[in-house]
């Protein structure tokens, strides 16, 4: 790893005075991708600003119809949640299964939707729960989020502090790990939203494209039957899908149909 | 360069570390608890688990600077009174190693389990929570029995028993 000057800022004010005023400042949160990457030397980075001494974008609340989880919560709080588990129980699934338990007592919501890796789990459930990042600056809405491998529509400077997840009416979510990484192969994040203006069913699907995507021919299959059945002899493009040694665009458009049924069967309960 | 000051195995301990300078080798070098190993030094294996605030974690994938002020409990800070911790006792007991490189991050990993998942922990309970662990004699077997067995000692009403 190329050394650093390392910073922990004691409030959140001073981590984005910092970030604004360093060209080459890294956020680190809980640092589950980041130091990897940099003990690599996949990165380099002037300045590293930690946010781990901010207790402010720890927590989990519910606030009306939305479950509100703060950007440095880690995977093992959300996972462990009554509050997750009785709104949105799918996203306790979702965050037990993320790496292992050595990997949850360390990485955040914040850091892992920011970081944008294709086959992270967390990203599934912004775009398929709908969900709102919010910044130091703006609200972002989760269909604008991911713009592509490892980008987003954040900015220079700018830092997530919370993620509003919509509670759904019914969620699931499957993933096929890769047996190593544990990084999802397919993972596919199922809602049965109620909102009639995105036809009240919302798929997302990670691991098996460049970044997280929507699934509209399942969205509108769902819309007309929430049941796994429903998605009975859909075929989904193999274009723009992941090749690697792991999967085969082929093998990935055929299993993205098998973890749809599955979270949609565990959204039934 | 940066200074460091930890509570490590219930001792107060400083250094002059740089920014980049991992836990583990914090622990290894500096302090020279060299229990604490590095097996694949990619967040993969496990080996280098150490407790930080209570909590199990990878020692490879923290900055020894970024936990100044944290308490570390690492495989050396087990043994009270020159009795093994039941963990230990029960991976001795059980014979859960083989060559003995991947212990000291189960045996770690494998408290964290019971302060998570509880005393009475089933086979599949095991092997799932021990995804962050990996044993290249792959000698589960054992390993999974020695956790069972552990746990159950752990529980404060089995002291004495």
């Amino acid at each position: 790893m190329y050394d650093f000057t390392y910073h922990r800022p004691g409030s959140f004010e001073a981590a984005v005075r910092l970030t604004a005023a360093i060209d080459d400042a890294k956020v680190l949160a809980g640092g589950m991708s980041l130091l990897p990457t940099l003990k690599q030397r996949l990165g380099r980075h002037s300045d590293i600003v930690d946010l781990a001494a901010l207790e402010s974008l720890v927590g989990i609340k519910p606030d009306g119809s939305n479950l509100v989880i703060g950007a440095m919560t880690r995977h093992v709080d959300v996972a462990a949640s009554a509050d997750v588990k009785a709104a949105i129980p799918a996203l306790a699934v979702l965050a037990e299964g993320i790496g292992d338990p050595l990997v949850r007592n360390r990485g955040t919501i914040g850091g892992s939707i920011a970081n944008a890796d294709p086959a992270a789990d967390y990203p599934s459930s912004v775009l398929g729960l709908g969900a709102t990042i919010v910044t130091n600056r703006r609200k972002i809405a989760g269909d604008d989020f991911f713009k592509g491998l490892f980008e987003t529509a954040l900015e220079g400077g700018e830092i997530i502090t919370a993620v509003s997840f919509p509670i759904p009416g019914k969620a699931g979510y499957a993933k096929f790990p890769n047996p190593a990484s544990r990084f999802a192969i397919v993972g596919v994040f199922v809602a049965k939203t109620g909102d009639p203006r995105t036809g009240g069913v919302r798929v997302a699907v990670t691991g098996a494209g460049p970044y997280v995507f929507r699934l509209g021919e399942a969205e509108a299959r769902l819309a007309r039957s929430f049941a796994p059945e429903a998605l009975d002899g859909l075929v989904v493009s193999q274009d723009n899908l992941n090749s690697d040694i792991h999967a085969s665009a082929e093998y990935r458009a055929h299993v993205i149909v098998v973890m749809a049924k599955r979270a949609v069967a565990q959204a039934l309960g | 360069m940066p200074v460091v000051s930890m509570t490590v195995n219930g001792k107060p301990v400083r250094g002059e570390v740089e920014a980049r300078t991992l836990l583990v080798q914090f622990l290894r070098d500096h302090l020279r608890l060299t229990g604490t190993h590095v097996g694949c030094d990619t967040s993969q294996c496990g080996c280098c688990t150490v407790h930080v605030d209570g909590r199990a974690i990878k020692s490879c994938t923290a900055l020894a600077v970024a936990l100044d002020g944290a308490k570390v409990t690492t495989i050396e800070g087990l043994a009270a009174n020159g009795a093994l911790h039941p963990m230990q006792a029960a991976f001795h007991e059980h014979h859960g190693l083989q060559c003995g490189f991947c212990t000291p991050g189960m045996i770690m990993s494998a408290i964290d389990m019971v302060r998570r998942k509880g005393f009475d922990l089933d086979e599949r309970t095991v092997r799932k929570q021990l995804e962050g662990n990996i044993c290249r004699c792959t000698g589960y077997h054992n390993i999974v029995k020695a956790i069972q067995a552990g746990a159950a000692a752990m529980r404060p009403s089995g002291h004495g028993m």
